[in-house]
């Protein structure tokens, strides 16, 4: 007991100590600090002069048994321990340790303490455990304080039960992160479901997600269990839900409410454990304006929300997953394709990417199959993105065949009419009509039209 | 003031997540309105945990070591939390009801001999 303390008052010791590159704490016979080296000080956020004469459990706050059974089992027996466990600093961060604990002696072969050695291993285990949580959350990368915003919701709401309501654009990895929601919830080790509600008919999906009971329908052979049960006590993923009808709506909110349900022709409830993970790249407020979305439903998914910013959006992520995805097809397809030459990669950084993540994993798959040298170059991109975006489809689609020059003009110069086809039409004649001093001939003839085409549409558009 | 209290026998138990014991008490103007309650707990969790104070409605969690997330949650959910506390729990209580208690607070007491009594 006097050993430690004499040792501890040699400055010569305290230095020896304050120069090895672990953390070192030396425990008296009580197993109350001595001290502690400036390394473990740094570790645990404790001062030597705070932690002196504590029990040292309650400085170190390391896994390893409870009561510091390892300390007082060395202590006992003279025999060394090796331990890998981690520590809970003052900083509430959770550090990954080697612990070496043994006894310290005196002349006489007397126990006098133990003397702990804490080994930092999250350097060595940061680049596994980055990669397995990597894993976990399927990849999703990025930088951006956006994406910073949404990894650090996403470690809240993996902590709750309540639903949850993933909104964003095409693309932009709505389903990945419910999938890494729920493996890093406490239901992660049971099922993950997934149900496109705009894939399927309505009576197909009710039976789909609430199963039937045989001879239900036509053609109900046997029993289905239904995704719901199938999610018991995981997570079911509702991958867009503003295409679910009415009727469906109203039964999802009861199941929302109660927690069970009837299955398609069954007259036994049945009762699920289900947390409900909900995405759409609908606004659902307007569509609840719009009458096409229960209102009661919305607000009941809508716990949680988690806006996925779409990429145009996100400051610096674009190089960043070009990079990735550009190296990963690579290795796959066992090409050389290093990067993107300075010219490919400044036109890909000025892309909106309409389709956002899943467009630009298209455009660096499609360039580590088409190059055919070390660096991407313009040639080896999609030749899509050169050429000039067309501005809707609908319009796109009801532009005449062979317009005359003329007409083009004034196609493009009301392009941006609203009101659909229709209105653009009637904006075309009244300005044909206008520039030909109200002349029929001449405004069919401008518009590329016969005369009775023509009149035919003034009667419809009312204008004659 | 509904307050929660992490504990191992009469200490605050070193860590959050391997506590399996709270202490639940409420207080009024520096005065306890009920002998404080004991819970144990099946499993170790700081999931468990975290459920009971929301489930419980404490405002204030007292705790040793606990992960940064499990900080954030309970942050999140408006329930204040002092931690890396060192102390017997009935001191820790009576500092906290005097208005006194901060995050890494080591109170006398916590020398071997006082835990081995």
């Amino acid at each position: 007991m006097k050993r430690p303390s004499a040792l501890h008052s040699s400055p010569v010791f305290a230095e020896l100590l304050n120069g090895i590159p672990h953390g070192i704490a030396i425990l008296d016979r009580d197993l109350c600090i001595v001290t502690i080296n400036r390394f473990l000080e740094a570790m645990i956020g404790h001062t030597a002069e705070e932690a002196r004469g504590v029990y040292g459990e309650f400085i170190l706050r390391a896994n390893f048994g409870s009561n510091n059974q390892p300390c007082k089992e060395v202590l006992e027996t003279g025999e060394s321990l090796s331990i890998d466990g981690n520590i809970i600093n003052r900083h509430r961060k959770k550090i990954s340790t080697h612990f070496t604990l043994s006894r310290l002696h005196d002349e006489q072969e007397q126990p006098i303490g133990v003397l702990i050695v804490l080994e930092d291993n999250s350097v060595a285990k940061g680049a596994d455990s980055i990669g397995q949580e990597h894993a976990a959350t399927n990849e999703i990368l990025g930088h951006s304080p956006q994406m910073e915003e949404v990894f650090e919701l996403m470690s809240v709401l993996a902590r709750t039960d309540a639903s949850v309501l993933i909104t964003g654009e095409t693309g932009t990895g709505k389903d990945m992160i419910a999938e890494a929601l729920h493996k890093s919830s406490k239901r992660a080790r049971q099922p993950f479901i997934k149900v496109n509600c705009g894939a399927l008919p309505e009576a197909l999906l009710e039976s789909e997600l609430f199963g039937h009971v045989k001879g239900a329908f036509t053609g109900a052979v046997t029993e289905t269990v239904g995704m719901f049960r199938l999610a018991h006590k995981g997570t079911i993923f509702l991958t867009e839900i503003g295409d679910l009808s009415l009727p469906l709506q109203v039964k999802l909110l009861s199941v929302l409410d109660d927690r069970e349900f009837f299955p398609v022709g069954g007259s036994k409830k049945v009762k699920v454990d289900v947390r409900i993970i909900a995405a759409t790249h609908k606004s659902l407020r307007q569509e609840v304006q719009k009458g096409n979305f229960r209102e009661d439903l919305f607000y009941r998914l809508n716990v949680l929300h988690l806006n996925m910013p779409s990429l145009w959006e996100r400051d610096g992520d674009i190089r960043l997953l070009l990079d990735h995805f550009l190296r990963q097809f690579s290795e796959k397809l066992g090409r050389n394709v290093t990067g993107f030459s300075q010219e490919a990669i400044d036109f890909l950084i000025d892309y909106h990417y309409p389709g956002n993540v899943r467009e630009l994993r298209n455009i660096a798959e499609y360039s580590a199959n088409i190059c055919q040298g070390q660096m991407v170059e313009m040639k080896d991109l999609p030749q899509y993105l050169f050429r000039p975006e067309k501005s809707s489809p609908t319009n796109s689609a009801s532009i005449p065949s062979s317009p005359s020059p003329s007409s083009v003009e004034q196609i493009q110069s009301v392009e941006n009419i609203s009101g659909g086809w229709a209105g653009i039409e009637k904006e075309m004649i009244l300005d044909a009509l206008r520039k030909s001093g109200g002349n029929r001939t001449q405004t069919a003839n401008l518009l590329g039209w016969g005369r009775t085409t023509l009149w035919r549409k003034l009667k419809k558009y009312e204008l004659a | 003031m509904k307050i929660m209290i992490s504990t191992r026998g009469d200490f605050v138990s070193p860590r959050f997540d391997l506590s399996s014991e709270v202490i639940i008490a409420t207080y009024y103007d520096q005065q306890l309105m009920e002998e404080p309650r004991s819970l144990i707990l099946s499993d170790v969790s700081a999931e468990i945990l975290c459920d009971l104070a929301l489930k419980e409605n404490v405002s204030t969690v007292i705790c040793g070591g606990i992960e940064e997330e499990h900080y954030q949650f309970l942050t999140w959910k408006k329930v204040t939390v002092i931690d890396a506390v060192i102390g017997p729990y009935a001191d820790v209580l009576q500092l906290l009801m005097d208005n006194r208690l901060k995050p890494g607070t080591i109170l006398p007491g916590v020398t071997s001999r006082e835990v081995a009594a």
